[in-house]
């Protein structure tokens, strides 16, 4: 929709105080969805020229901010990494067309902080860090499971950018489970939960999303049995963490989470790997 | 700074506005194929191609278009199309198979559709293809369709060719396509606001933040300096006058206690003041400007509350003279009648069941939001003469409400409705028109008011919320003793169809039941929240879901299969229609009977049925089903005027007055009177939903575009059939029953008298009337048509969810005027109702604020939640419709929620008495009921 306040849009390029009503532009698909009233000025980062999607020499995945899901969907049906396969699964969790793909960017995902970002859920999946880069230009690096703090919250100071993600090449070298639920046919999550089993020291880590306000991600040096996965996942979530909104009931969402976060474990852990494709249609 | 972009291969070069998005960029330059469904990424209805690549145009920034090459549905033929659409013939092959499948009805979605199709298309091969085209519930997870529940959008992707062209004089009962079909193809088809109006002003409107206030001061001088506000309008310069926003015949239907703008607001959402500027930014400004002080008020949100002593009375200051019965007491309409002594009824009954039921707030989503453009051209007197162009379903009625609220003549107001893009009931009112008149008439400058999808929840209409508890008794071989209900309607802050509904509601849902004791209690109520209105089934629904509900049930109880107990109760041909509402209906008839062919479907489903082999290994499985019965046309008169006049080279025009919004009307009226005249479809042109067309028409609602518009076209088409013949016989002097009207000309007993050479004569001849001829039909004796819905389901026993293993249902349309568009509001309408049934739910907090005002909060069926459901027509005809036709518009709805209901509580031993059945409230009772999780809504314990 037209956001009839704004009356500029900056290059992001040109260096320039941060002020009040000020707000980043990445693919807009969020910012253009709903009335912004608050907003003056939109500072546009389509022209930063950033790489979407860099190789590091240590293996490790760098994934710019500004990349599209469309451009991490084409890399990760490209890529034989074993974790790519979850690359698509996420992308294919968004409530949003494939059409939104082409210009909603990773780092809009993450920054919305929206329960059910897929985005969220595989980074955090993922033992991502998140590079932060702050108006006075100093760099700080978050875990993107603790980048999101809440239903539409994150650690973002004001005027603070979200430069890039980096998935480190363990993990995308690790074997992993998808699960998503949602009260609609391929609807918004209200519960995803991702399993990761790293190759070189077997340890499992699981990633609660969408069912609860923030990612909980549970590290186990070894995977845990059915009772030792379901009492780490009650010690790490109280009542309130449990997303209660109008896409699931939270009770519903911290069953379907205890019901996936074992159904990954056994997929990961016990051999053949014959998983069910997921909780949705 | 030069700006530069390319749409479908033009050049423009004007800067956008910064905050613009592409597609009032788009639409600003006369590309209105681009339409604006949901403004906010969710419905597709605004899918452009950038650079070849498909994004939705109203979340992409404007700028970022600069330099880049856009096609929207008006270039898809690739052959340059300009802003009116590519010429026909020239299509491109997908614009050319949703034409073939009539993959659309509405019309209003369907650029969308073509532009995502297209653009998948052309990705196979490609690095964007990841196998979409064969997964199309994937691929069309943005894109919504309200009308067509997807079968038609799916056909059409894969070629499947419905439509077909009959010989002269055989169009009744074929496949004819309708006739707006190229145009809405090419994106040519123009909807409520694909106008271009010099001059045009915008007007936005400020709405209360509270549930119930009065408001004490307004302060409007900050709104008037932004600069290109032109007027701020407040209750101040509002007529003193009462009136209800409801279209019917009969004002009288329906309390009298709207304002224009009222000094006292008693919903959230509700308009406040108007802004009129030179563009919507402006007006929005000004609308943050305005300073209104209220007095707050004691608010109420829930019926049954508001019937108590001491709730606030939100209409305490009008009374009789409104029509509203019980103002203290917040009764807007109210019903009590028995027939026969229930209390004995259930006396002699083997057993009774009593159960209350609840339906929520469901949006009629029309992807087309309301609104109206007015604007001033000259009269015929000389003066000038107010024109409103409105997305609205009673253009008549409409123009009558705003004569009266502004004392004007009725020739000096034009009413007309271009295409509309979906009403379903929401449409059957005067929500834009009555504040974009007094801007306009104040002004004396053309005034354009377009709601927003956000103000479509906020500030329109939803479909009733029911309470309805039904209880029922019966022998042990399955009659009826007595049948009792009691019904509270909530109708919201205004009555608006709030009585209407609430009559209709324990109407035919007493009626289509023989029992010899009924009794009914019913209340419409007033609350403080979004009013409720007209919605497809006008209140049978949330009825037949409580009653059907509770005739399973009864069979259960007594060890009787649930169709049987139908069949026994049911009403057959002879029998009266008996309601306890008291009033007989005295023109209502069965007319025609098509409800044992009905139930035969059923049997015959349930009898080969292996779906239930598709069930996954652990899912509970069931059946169930429902019937509903409903009249053909609304109470009190239906009024319908046609003109079929001859065209000086032998075609017809017709003019009559009702509204196309995709329910195919138009096709219906072409083809009767092509029927009629032994004539093809291509000769028939339609002129519509015009004031200036015809003397009256009461509106394309209750289900009345074929049985009373319909019937007045059929009955002019066939007096102009004869009056040709008559005029052929004395312009030949061969004897008239020797007269043969043909598609070109009139057969004298082996003359042949071309329609060109009688048109000729007839003017010659000064007998220009001979070749046209009038026809009206007034809705009444009116019959009633039946549906049955049955589905198998399987159920997920530890997540709750369900799948749809089989959807059968049967419709008795009476004679099918139009397989192909009569399927298709069927499949339309079950889609409809599986929305209400599974997700759809206008939530309001406990200040009556409606919280899901978007989208992506309020669950529209999308292409993944709609199944193929297998639709049947009886074979019936109807003695009162055109050619034997019956209405299936609004019916196929009402059925399905009970059906479904029923197959639930088949597969998992649990009845659910709420709407709507969302997967984690399934699991939920499933979990209560097995004991694993604790009654009280506290999370229990995980380490269950």
């Amino acid at each position: 929709m037209d956001l009839n306040t704004i009356t500029e849009v900056r290059d992001a390029r040109r260096a320039g105080p941060w002020r009040p009503g000020d707000a980043w532009l990445g693919g807009g698909t969020y910012l253009f969805s709903e009335p912004q009233p608050h907003l003056r000025r939109l500072v546009d980062l389509s022209r930063m020229g950033w790489q979407p999607l860099t190789l590091l020499p240590d293996g490790a995945l760098e994934i710019a901010a500004t990349c599209t899901i469309a451009e991490l969907s084409r890399h990760g049906r490209k890529t034989a990494a074993p974790a790519a396969g979850l690359v698509e699964q996420c992308c294919r969790a968004f409530l949003a067309s494939f059409k939104i793909w082409h210009t909603a960017t990773v780092g809009g995902n993450l920054c919305n902080a929206l329960p059910a970002g897929p985005m969220i859920s595989l980074t955090a999946a993922l033992d991502a860090d998140c590079l932060l880069r702050a108006q006075d230009g100093a760099l700080r690096r978050v875990a993107a499971a603790d980048f999101v703090t809440g239903a539409g919250r994150t650690v973002l100071a004001e005027g603070e950018l979200l430069r890039s993600v980096t998935v480190p090449a363990r993990a995308l070298a690790s074997r992993t489970a998808f699960r998503q639920a949602s009260i609609y046919g391929l609807g918004r999550s209200a519960a995803l939960v991702i399993g990761a089993l790293d190759p070189v020291d077997g340890s499992l880590a699981v990633t609660v999303t969408a069912a609860t306000v923030r990612p909980v991600r549970l590290w186990f040096p070894l995977p845990p049995d059915a009772a030792g996965l379901r009492r780490a996942l009650a010690a790490e979530t109280c009542e309130a963490d449990w997303f209660d909104d109008i896409h699931g009931l939270p009770e519903w969402r911290r069953h379907m989470a205890f019901r996936y976060a074992e159904e990954v474990r056994r997929e990961l852990t016990e051999a053949p790997a014959q998983g069910r494709k997921g909780g949705s249609r | 700074m030069s700006f530069a972009i390319e749409v479908n291969g033009r050049a423009h070069g004007e800067e956008p506005r910064a905050g613009q998005c592409l597609r009032t960029y788009l639409r600003e330059r006369g590309w209105f194929g681009v339409k604006k469904g949901c403004d906010a990424g969710d419905c597709g209805a605004c899918t452009v191609h950038v650079d070849g690549r498909p994004v939705h145009s109203c979340v992409y920034p404007a700028v970022r278009a600069e330099g880049r090459a856009v096609t929207t549905v008006e270039g898809l033929c690739g052959s340059g199309g300009g802003p009116q659409g590519a010429a026909v013939g020239e299509l491109h092959p997908v614009q050319q198979r949703f034409l073939d499948a009539q993959g659309f009805q509405c019309g209003f979605c369907t650029a969308g559709f073509l532009m995502t199709t297209a653009a998948l298309e052309a990705e196979r091969g490609t690095e964007d293809d990841d196998g979409k085209l064969a997964d199309l519930p994937r691929a069309f997870k943005g894109n919504i369709c309200r009308c067509t529940g997807y079968r038609a959008i799916e056909d059409a992707v894969r070629g499947v060719r419905h439509t077909e062209r009959p010989a002269a004089g055989a169009a009744v009962g074929r496949k004819v396509g309708a006739p707006a079909g190229p145009l809405v193809v090419t994106g040519a088809a123009r909807y409520t606001f694909d106008v271009e109006v010099p001059g045009l002003l915008h007007m936005k409107l400020l709405r209360s933040p509270h549930p119930h206030a009065r408001i004490t001061a307004v302060d409007t001088s900050a709104a008037l300096r932004v600069p290109g506000v032109v007027a701020v309008l407040t209750h101040e310069d509002a007529p003193d006058r009462l009136y209800s926003s409801a279209r019917h015949e009969h004002p009288g239907e329906d309390p009298d206690d709207t304002r224009v703008l009222d000094s006292v607001v008693r919903f959230v959402g509700q308009r406040v003041a108007a802004v009129v500027a030179q563009s919507e930014a402006a007006a929005e400004e000004g609308c943050r400007r305005i300073e209104v002080a209220y007095e707050q008020l004691p608010h109420v949100t829930d019926s049954e509350e508001a019937m108590r002593p001491g709730a606030p009375a939100l209409h305490g200051d009008k009374g009789a003279a409104e029509r509203i019965p019980r103002p203290e007491a917040n009764v807007a309409g109210e019903v009590h009648g028995e027939v026969g002594d229930v209390a004995a009824g259930f006396a002699e009954a083997d057993v009774v069941h009593e159960e209350t039921f609840q339906t929520q707030r469901v949006q009629h989503a029309s992807l087309e939001t309301h609104g109206c453009v007015a604007w001033f051209e000259p009269g015929e007197s000389g003066g000038e003469r107010l024109t409103v162009r409105s997305s609205s379903q009673t253009p008549f009625l409409t123009r009558r409400a705003l004569c009266a609220l502004f004392d004007l003549p009725e020739e000096d107001v034009r009413v007309v409705a271009g295409r509309v893009g979906g009403g379903f009931g929401g449409k059957q009112e005067m929500l834009t028109e009555d504040i974009v008149t007094l801007a306009a008439l104040r002004l004396r400058r053309p005034v354009k008011l377009e709601f927003t999808r956000a103000e479509q929840f906020h500030g329109t209409t939803t479909r009733h919320p029911f309470k309805v508890t039904v209880k029922a008794g019966a022998r042990a071989d399955g009659t009826l003793t007595a049948l009792q209900m009691r019904v509270v309607s909530n109708t919201g802050a205004y009555g608006n169809h709030g009585p209407g509904v609430m009559f209709h509601s324990v109407g035919e849902s007493f009626a289509v039941y023989r029992a010899p004791h009924k009794k009914v209690d019913a209340y419409a109520v007033y609350t403080n929240c979004v009013p409720a209105g007209a919605f497809r089934g006008y209140g049978l629904g949330q009825v037949v879901f409580a009653l059907e509900s509770v005739m399973d049930e009864l069979a259960r109880r007594l060890g009787l299969d649930p169709l049987v107990i139908r069949e026994r109760n049911a009403i057959r041909p002879g029998d009266h229609m008996v309601s306890p509402v008291g009033e007989e209906e005295e023109d209502l008839h069965l007319a025609s009977y098509g409800l044992d062919q009905c139930m035969a479907v059923v049997r015959r489903a349930l009898a080969e049925d292996v779906s239930a082999a598709g069930a996954p290994e652990g899912w509970l499985v069931g059946q169930g089903s429902a019937i509903a019965m409903i009249a053909t046309a609304p109470p009190g008169g239906h009024y319908a005027d046609a003109r079929v006049s001859l065209l000086p080279d032998g075609s017809y025009d017709v003019a009559v007055g009702t509204a196309e919004f995709g329910n195919g009307t138009t096709t219906v009226h072409q083809q009767l009177t092509a029927q009629a005249l032994a004539t093809t479809e291509d000769r028939v042109v339609i002129r519509q939903s015009d004031t200036d067309v015809v003397r009256h028409d009461t509106g394309a609602f209750g289900s009345a575009g074929t049985v009373v518009a319909g019937k007045a076209v059929h009955i002019a088409a066939g007096a102009l059939a004869e009056r040709l013949r008559t005029y052929a016989a004395r312009y030949t002097g061969v004897a008239r029953h020797l007269c043969v009207l043909g598609a070109e000309a009139v057969d004298c007993a082996g003359r042949t008298v071309t329609l060109k050479e009688l048109y000729e004569a007839a003017r010659a001849n000064g007998d220009a009337e001979e070749t046209a001829a009038e026809g009206h039909w007034g809705g009444t004796p009116r019959s009633v048509a039946f549906n049955a819905q049955w589905f198998r389901l399987a159920v997920d026993p530890d997540t709750g969810e369900i799948r749809i293993l089989r959807s059968v249902h049967s419709a008795d349309a009476g004679v099918v005027m139009n397989p192909m568009q009569c399927r298709g509001q069927v499949e339309g309408g079950v889609a409809q109702a599986l929305g209400a049934t599974l997700f759809e739910n206008v939530r309001v907090d406990e200040r009556g604020e409606v919280t899901t005002a978007a989208f992506r909060r309020y669950r529209l069926p999308q292409y993944a939640d709609v199944p193929r459901t297998e639709v049947h027509f009886t074979e019936t005809h109807d003695p009162l419709g055109p050619l034997g036709a019956k209405s299936m518009s609004e019916s196929p709805f009402n059925p399905v929620a009970p059906a479904f209901a029923n197959a639930l509580r088949d597969a998992t031993g649990i009845r659910f008495t709420e709407l709507p059945v969302t997967r984690d409230r399934v699991w939920r009772a499933m979990a209560r009921a097995a004991g694993t999780l604790p009654v009280d809504g506290l999370l229990g314990d995980p380490e269950e």
